[in-house]
């Protein structure tokens, strides 16, 4: 978790830096949910992020570098500067990227779920998304096909109070949105999302049930978005007193508190606290030194042979004259 | 030389999808109806008792599902074919085509090796939304491919092809030639017609016709038609593929004719046809004799009554007509 806050630290920094392209969605107050759940899962499992889950990643052993390029659209980055955020697909780590449309990684996890259950793999996936994703179309097909199908998969309902600057009354009728998750006929439980504890003790219910053959689990974490949407939002529309509230159910916060009363010193978490600034000052350092990539890349991989690149606009290159081209109609007679 | 039997356009299909999943446990298919029922069209019949409930998915009424699970399984390195029971109800995967199938290799270099097929195509009195040709609304997104097969040879062929293909593949087969087009074609001895080589079915000097799926037929039959009455030879070239598309099959015969015409059914604004001017006019324009011209439908939805669907459909005279004013041009 706090590898996760640093790291979106950082990247603030950068974006003020002019390092930066694009914006950042932060995940300040969520953390635990994206770390407890994500310490559920063995090798072989794959998980499927929504934007605020970069502690899920880290957990599944990204490396901070890889972020620190997609963010400064490195050639270096996953997605070789061609997307950014968390948009990268990586089978190595069972990671599968979102694409903006909200809802449709579910439905695209489905297929990885599909596949173990076809090569008889106790392999789980689990994959997030908030209250607002939860809306789509996509959403609801992906829900009922998983369900149906009796997929190995955990999916997180994120209830973080705001899709952008819709607050979640507005996204549905329901009250408890645990009422949202249960018409698909599957297990679903409600879970203190700023509690890593409870989330790790959660998903691995879930993850269990999934690996057993149990099908799906809908777990939905009752967090909230600290911040605005992205940077650009300066979050006017949520009222001070209640980010005070759930000021004081930090995430972050309860974890240490927990673990002092366990019997951890001062000194040992200042101790990680030094470890994990250490990583990121030299992974900044690393990142920032590598090149952007080359223009004509943006020709490339939009198949699998690269006989297929995309052709070199006429334009970029000596524009053609019209003498002596082409003789006319007399060549075919 | 293997066995020939008479293989219905249909038929095609079926053994296509069979032979590659008997010989590729990869291969599976998902869909709607498509298990117990066997298919709306009985193209997946026997599938379920043969292959069994993992590799015959009856899904929900979920397009978007379908497809976003065809993706993921692809990235899981299998092999799927997702069924829309009408082209037209592709629409509700839109997004899961256009903005993740389609842009996954270019994003995240894991690409999204996929078959995604249904009947497409009128002539079968079923009104706006059993009918239409959508491959205007793909055509112009970078990572699908498309076919179009027209003949039952090429509807095994380009299937078999776009269900090794390690792309993602928009497969249109034409409703209407189902059972109506038959052919010779071997027993046990597969079938494969790369994508993106067009094929000439009928050659001639005077006058390029381009065209393909269902449209191929009333094309030939024009051809026919002024050969015998004006004396006249049309060059017929069916496409099959539309993206990769054939270009150079395209300008070879032009610069040889003079004269192009274009057919397809989907409606005229916006449509294939637009691709193909461009392109002759960029690598062909000083051997033109004549404007390019196209034959294609109305732009308006596809009407249900027989009157009104004859009318939006492009037909055996349109063709003639358009084929004899650029021949007098």
């Amino acid at each position: 978790m706090l590898l996760t806050r640093g790291l979106e630290e950082r990247l603030e920094i950068l974006l003020k830096q002019g390092h930066l392209v694009g914006s950042i969605y932060r995940s300040l107050g969520q953390e635990a949910t994206a770390v407890g759940s994500a310490f559920a899962l063995g090798a072989g499992d794959w998980l499927a992020p929504s934007i605020r889950d970069m502690g899920a990643l880290l957990v599944r052993g990204l490396d901070v570098r890889d972020v620190l390029r997609q963010y400064t659209a490195r050639g270096t980055s996953l997605c070789a500067g061609k997307d950014n955020t968390n948009h990268f697909t990586v089978p190595e780590l069972g990671l599968l990227g979102p694409i903006s449309p909200l809802g449709t990684q579910l439905c695209v996890l489905n297929g990885v779920a599909l596949a173990f259950q076809q090569r008889r793999q106790s392999c789980v996936c689990m994959t997030y998304q908030g209250e607002g994703a939860s809306r789509t179309s996509a959403s609801h097909e992906g829900f009922a096909l998983a369900a149906a199908l009796g997929l190995p998969i955990v999916v997180w309902l994120e209830h973080n109070r705001w899709a952008f600057g819709t607050p979640s009354s507005r996204e549905s009728a329901v009250g408890d949105w645990l009422d949202a998750a249960a018409m698909y006929g599957v297990p679903a439980q409600s879970v203190d999302g700023n509690d890593v504890v409870a989330v790790y003790a959660a998903a691995r219910t879930a993850v269990d049930r999934a690996r057993t053959g149990g099908g799906m689990t809908i777990l939905v974490a009752e967090t909230y978005r600290m911040l605005g949407h992205a940077q650009h939002d300066a979050q006017k529309y949520v009222l001070e007193a209640e980010l005070e509230q759930w000021r004081a159910r930090d995430p972050i916060d309860r974890c240490v508190a927990v673990l002092s009363h366990m019997g951890a010193s001062g000194a040992e978490l200042d101790g990680i606290r030094r470890t994990v600034a250490a990583e990121l000052d030299q992974a900044v350092d690393e990142v920032l030194a590598e090149p952007p990539p080359l223009a004509d890349d943006a020709r490339t991989r939009v198949y699998a042979s690269a006989n297929l690149d995309a052709a070199v606009p006429w334009t970029r290159g000596p524009v053609p004259g019209y003498g002596g081209i082409a003789p006319h109609v007399r060549l075919r007679t | 030389m293997s066995e020939l039997r008479e293989t219905t356009y249909l038929e095609a299909i079926r053994d296509a999808m069979a032979e590659e999943m008997r010989r590729d446990d990869r291969v599976f298919i998902l869909g709607e109806d498509i298990g117990v029922y066997g298919g709306a069209f009985k193209i997946t019949e026997g599938f379920l008792q043969e292959f069994g409930a993992d590799r015959v998915i009856d899904t929900p009424i979920s397009e978007a599902a379908i497809v976003g699970a065809a993706i993921g399984a692809a990235h899981m390195g299998l092999r799927p074919i997702a069924e829309m029971q009408f082209i037209d109800f592709i629409a509700p995967a839109f997004d899961m085509i256009v903005n993740f199938a389609a842009k996954s290799r270019y994003r995240t270099g894991i690409g999204a090796g996929l078959v995604i097929r249904g009947p497409c195509g009128g002539g079968s009195r079923s009104g706006p939304f059993h009918s239409q040709n959508v491959e205007s609304y793909f055509v112009n997104v970078a990572g699908l491919k498309m076919v179009a097969p027209a003949t039952a040879r090429d509807a095994k062929g380009l299937l078999t092809a776009a269900i090794r293909d390690p792309d993602p593949v928009l497969y249109f087969e034409h409703k209407y030639l189902y059972r109506r087009v038959k052919e010779m074609l071997p027993i046990e001895e597969e079938i494969v017609v790369p994508l993106g080589v067009a094929r000439t079915h009928r050659a001639g000097s005077d006058l390029t016709i381009v065209t393909y799926g269902g449209m191929l037929y009333k094309t030939a039959e024009a051809a026919e038609l002024i050969a015998g009455e004006d004396g006249a030879e049309v060059e017929v070239i069916d496409l099959r593929s539309l993206r990769p598309l054939d270009t150079d099959a395209i300008v070879a015969s032009v610069r040889k004719t003079g004269r192009l015409l274009i057919v397809h059914e989907a409606s005229e604004f916006g449509g294939f046809a637009g691709e193909i001017t461009a392109q002759v006019s960029e690598h062909a324009f000083e051997w033109l004799d004549a404007p390019i011209r196209r034959v294609a439908a109305l732009n308006t939805p596809v009407p249900y009554a027989a009157a009104l669907e004859d009318y939006y459909l492009p037909q055996v005279d349109d063709i003639a007509a358009a084929a004899r004013w650029l021949l007098a041009y």
